[in-house]
């Protein structure tokens, strides 16, 4: 029977492969997938928590947060797409000004 | 100690997430990545929540995944090989990595939460209904929020993708 502990280990590994990704990419598509890992390695957290007390409210708030990472994802790629218009290039080193 | 269907899990969902960022194409970084919401939807499973489980396969395999490899397709591919990675950059992230995780885990491991009269998973599984009630009655207000902000940020997509200089050649063209 898995314990709490160990899902909080999985947790710690993926925000720390997703702050690896954000350190180290220069890619924007692939920061992207790194928040998402991020967002999933929280949502983790909230419901081994909300396994553990037991209680509701951490199943509630996962929900929220995976519709809120959905919206962010929708916007991301679409700066994404405006970006590489302007700059045909996805490198965000390239990414020298905002103006349009 | 954790059971043979967890470590599957966590290495389908630890591994993926590593193919994810190091894959040469970026392609299958977005299969990748699917692949590693899927196992995070295992873990829920085992989590006893499975309406969780079953929004997240929905919202991230379904539509988050698709919604990335559509966008792959639109940009350029000689764009999606970033050949120059600075290699210094990289140890240091791996390092850095390696050091967040030895000193969280063992900050974890020192906090007592191992503790089987405080860690165990053994309590009683919350019922869906009691998710649905908490939604429209305490956080009835967050969900209309909630959904304002998902209106908010599909317009705000539906405008940043746009096109006005082909709009205008559209005019031009009647």
């Amino acid at each position: 029977m898995s314990e709490l502990i160990d899902f909080l280990i999985v947790s710690l590994v993926l925000v720390a492969i997703g702050i690896y990704g954000l350190v180290v990419k220069r890619n924007a598509i692939r920061m992207l997938f790194s928040i998402e890992i991020i967002a999933n390695a929280a949502n983790l957290n909230l419901i081994a928590f909300s396994r553990n007390l037991p209680n509701a409210q951490g199943q509630v708030f996962a929900l929220f947060s995976i519709a809120i990472a959905a919206a962010e994802v929708a916007v991301g790629l679409g700066i994404i797409i405006i970006a590489y218009r302007l700059y045909r290039e996805i490198d965000v080193e390239e990414f020298r000004s905002m103006r349009g | 100690m954790a059971d043979p269907i967890f470590i599957a899990i966590a290495v389908m969902t630890i591994g993926s997430a590593i193919v994810a960022l190091e894959s040469r194409e970026l392609v299958y970084g977005a299969i990748a990545l699917a692949i590693s919401m899927l196992g995070v939807a295992g873990f829920f499973l085992i989590l006893d929540s499975p309406f969780v489980a079953m929004f997240q396969i929905t919202v991230y395999v379904g539509a988050v995944a698709v919604l990335v490899i559509f966008t792959v397709m639109l940009v350029r591919t000689q764009a999606l090989f970033s050949t120059t990675e600075d290699k210094g950059r990289k140890l240091a992230g791996i390092i850095f990595m390696l050091i967040f995780i030895g000193g969280i885990g063992a900050l974890l491991l020192l906090s007592g939460i191992n503790d089987p009269k405080f860690g165990n998973l053994q309590g009683p599984v919350i019922d869906f209904t009691t998710i649905g009630k908490q939604m429209l009655t305490y956080y009835a207000p967050a969900l209309i929020v909630l959904a304002l902000t998902l209106a908010g940020s599909v317009i705000g997509a539906l405008a940043l993708a746009r096109r006005e200089d082909m709009e205008q050649q559209n005019e031009r063209t009647y």
